[in-house]
């Protein structure tokens, strides 16, 4: 019996929700009274999860699995469970996780809990705490079969320290036949992404142009922070779809979400709801944001965006 | 090119989400659902590929008799025919061994589904309807064309995009990008009307039991008020992130 966490890195580097689904699978193994075994693929420095509690490292070395694709990788964490007889397996909530689990979960005829925010409220039956309704409600589910499968939201557990002495040992896993290549990757480089940002400056239609978005750039690079904005934004094409957040665009779970120029609509604050702060700044006192936001600045975009990123710069450099 | 299309029936994006029976049940009182709006992307991406290549849409929902106006309201848009698989749908598992069997029964070359439905965000349905019927899979596609048996698609990764390859048979959970919001499609009169007499096939389900059930819903707490900070003094909003906050 143990659980097995797939931590997953980006071109040999962990990505920080790997060292959280470490920490998380930590803590279930201990509710458990098992361990916590992690794999890796393609990951340069397996001992970066000892510190995080993963007494066992499995490392996963095959050059076919260069490139994500999602049967293949599925299958390496599916023989990788049944070796380790693990009947739990822990992944995170990016876009490649959310595509290999429900393969995952067919492959171990387990059942499949995605959105999962915090440790197993039981363990029998195994009950955990997901969200629903776009950020708008939990919902407590109990996974029925032996092997279960756990999606970590992002952001949700944090990350532990749990300093252990581990081990790695290679692990050589069947190849899948795929039937999905990859073409092409196209990567903005040097650009945080929504994804791994502790924090998200976004932008509404409030700052009436495409023009106007130097200030938020400027903003973001001051705070390191990834630039979002809101649908109708995407919509006109002021930006990428890419940076469209909301209940139908991407999820947010950053630190902090700073909102300027964003009415606040129930299909926006469903999409970034899941984030620790929320600043809002607008124009409108009456403005629905105002509700759902941690601080507020009642005032002009266009008068408080640049005064708030020279303020910042004095202060990052103090 | 028989293609299926699997539609979700969830709240309308602007629903308040309350629960009755001790918090174990959505209540759906006043609620209007809606065709699950990723699916809508996919549907009318199907739509393209009726007109421009000649393939034959159906729709399939697996839900209680409570949907169908939502399977009806996909045949408005244009789809040819539609299924109901007569069962509740409580855990992603059971509905995509529900939706497996249609597949397997239907003889589908190419399914098109949503990245998630918005009511219980699983993300799992079309990823496990590929695994159990051995199609290829795409997800979160953000554009694909059809050319015989090739496929070619684009998918969303993280601060980027990837194109792929692959063949028929296929599964493809879509999302914005696979059409743009403009050519979403509003029924019209005539489309409402032929939707009538367009079959809706209700058909029993395999019958499986769920791998998940939902014990209980929570609703969040309840927020504190905004702390309003002067616009003219920015430096106390620095101050509030970095030290209260500790988020800066
Ligand atoms: C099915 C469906 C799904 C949807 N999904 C999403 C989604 O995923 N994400 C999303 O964002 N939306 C979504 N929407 C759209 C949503 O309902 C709103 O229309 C949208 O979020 C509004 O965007 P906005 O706040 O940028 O624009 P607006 O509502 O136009 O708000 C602009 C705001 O800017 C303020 N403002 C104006 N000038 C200034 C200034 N100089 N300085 C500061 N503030 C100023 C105004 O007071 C106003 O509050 C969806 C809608 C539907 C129907
Ligand atoms: N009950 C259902 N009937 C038909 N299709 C469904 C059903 N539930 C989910 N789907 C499809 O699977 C996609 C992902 O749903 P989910 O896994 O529930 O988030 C949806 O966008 C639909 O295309």
């Amino acid at each position: 019996m143990s659980v097995l966490v797939f931590a997953d890195s980006t071109d040999g580097k962990f990505k920080k929700t790997a060292f959280e689904v470490v920490s998380y699978g930590k803590k279930v193994a201990e509710q458990l009274g098992s361990n916590v075994i992690a794999l890796t693929i393609k990951a340069n420095d397996a001992s970066e999860l000892y510190k995080y509690g993963a007494e066992k490292v499995l490392t996963v070395s095959n050059d076919a699995l260069n490139t994500f694709n999602a049967k293949e990788y599925a299958s390496v964490i599916s023989q990788a469970a049944t070796a380790q007889n693990a009947d739990v397996v822990i992944v995170d909530a990016s876009i490649d996780s959310l595509y290999l689990a429900p393969i995952v979960a067919v492959n171990l005829e387990a059942g499949y809990a995605s959105n999962v925010v915090d440790a197993p409220t039981s363990t029998s039956p195994f009950t955990v705490k997901r969200k629903a309704f776009s950020n708008k409600a939990f919902s407590n589910t109990v996974i029925a079969t032996d092997k279960k499968i756990i999606g970590l939201a992002k952001n949700s557990f944090g990350i532990h320290e749990n300093p252990v002495t581990g081990t790695s040992e290679s692990f050589e896993a069947t190849l899948a036949e795929s039937g999905v290549k990859s073409e092409k990757i196209e990567r903005v480089t040097g650009k945080v992404t929504i994804a791994d940002a502790d924090i998200v400056v976004s932008a509404g239609r409030g700052l009436k142009g495409p023009e106007n978005w130097g200030m938020i750039e400027e903003l973001a690079e001051v705070l390191g922070a990834a630039t979002a904005c809101s649908k109708p934004v995407s919509d006109l094409g002021w930006r990428p779809h890419g940076e469209h957040v909301g209940q139908t665009g991407k999820p947010v779970a950053a630190n902090l979400y700073i909102a300027i120029g964003i009415s606040g609509a129930i299909q926006h604050l469903a999409g970034i709801n899941a984030s620790k702060v929320k600043v809002v700044i607008n124009t409108d006192p009456e403005a629905p944001f105002f509700k759902a936001a941690d601080y507020g600045i009642v005032g002009d975009a266009f008068e408080v965006v640049p005064k708030l990123i020279e303020k910042l710069k004095a202060f990052k450099a103090s | 090119m028989k293609i299926l299309v699997c539609i979700s029936h969830v709240p309308d994006t602007t629903s308040k989400i309350n629960f009755t029976e001790n918090d174990t049940k959505f209540d759906t009182n006043g609620v209007q659902f809606v065709i699950n709006p990723y699916d809508e992307f996919s549907l009318t991406r199907a739509m393209w590929f009726k007109e421009k290549q000649g393939a034959t849409v159906t729709v399939v929902n697996v839900g209680n008799a409570t949907t169908e106006p939502t399977l009806r309201k996909a045949l408005a848009i244009g789809a040819d025919d539609a299924i109901r698989v007569n069962a509740e749908a409580v855990d992603g598992f059971s509905v995509a061994k529900e939706l497996a069997a249609v597949v397997k029964n239907g003889g589908y070359d190419l399914v098109l589904a949503g990245k998630e439905s918005i009511d219980y965000n699983g993300g799992m349905v079309p990823g496990m309807l590929a695994a159990l019927t051995d199609f290829n899979f795409v997800n979160g596609c953000v554009g694909m064309e059809v050319d015989g048996n090739s496929v070619t698609l684009s998918r969303e990764i993280d601060g980027g995009n990837e194109t792929l390859s692959t063949s028929l048979p296929l599964v493809v959970a879509g999302q914005k990008g696979i059409v743009e919001e403009k050519d979403l499609r509003i029924p019209n009169m005539r489309g409402i009307m032929m939707a009538r007499k367009k079959p809706l096939s209700v058909v029993e389900p395999v019958g499986i039991d769920n791998a998940t059930s939902i014990q209980s819903f929570e609703k969040p707490a309840p927020k504190g008020a905004v702390k309003l900070v002067d616009a003219d003094n920015v430096d106390e909003l620095i101050n509030l992130l970095h030290n209260e906050a500790k988020v800066i």
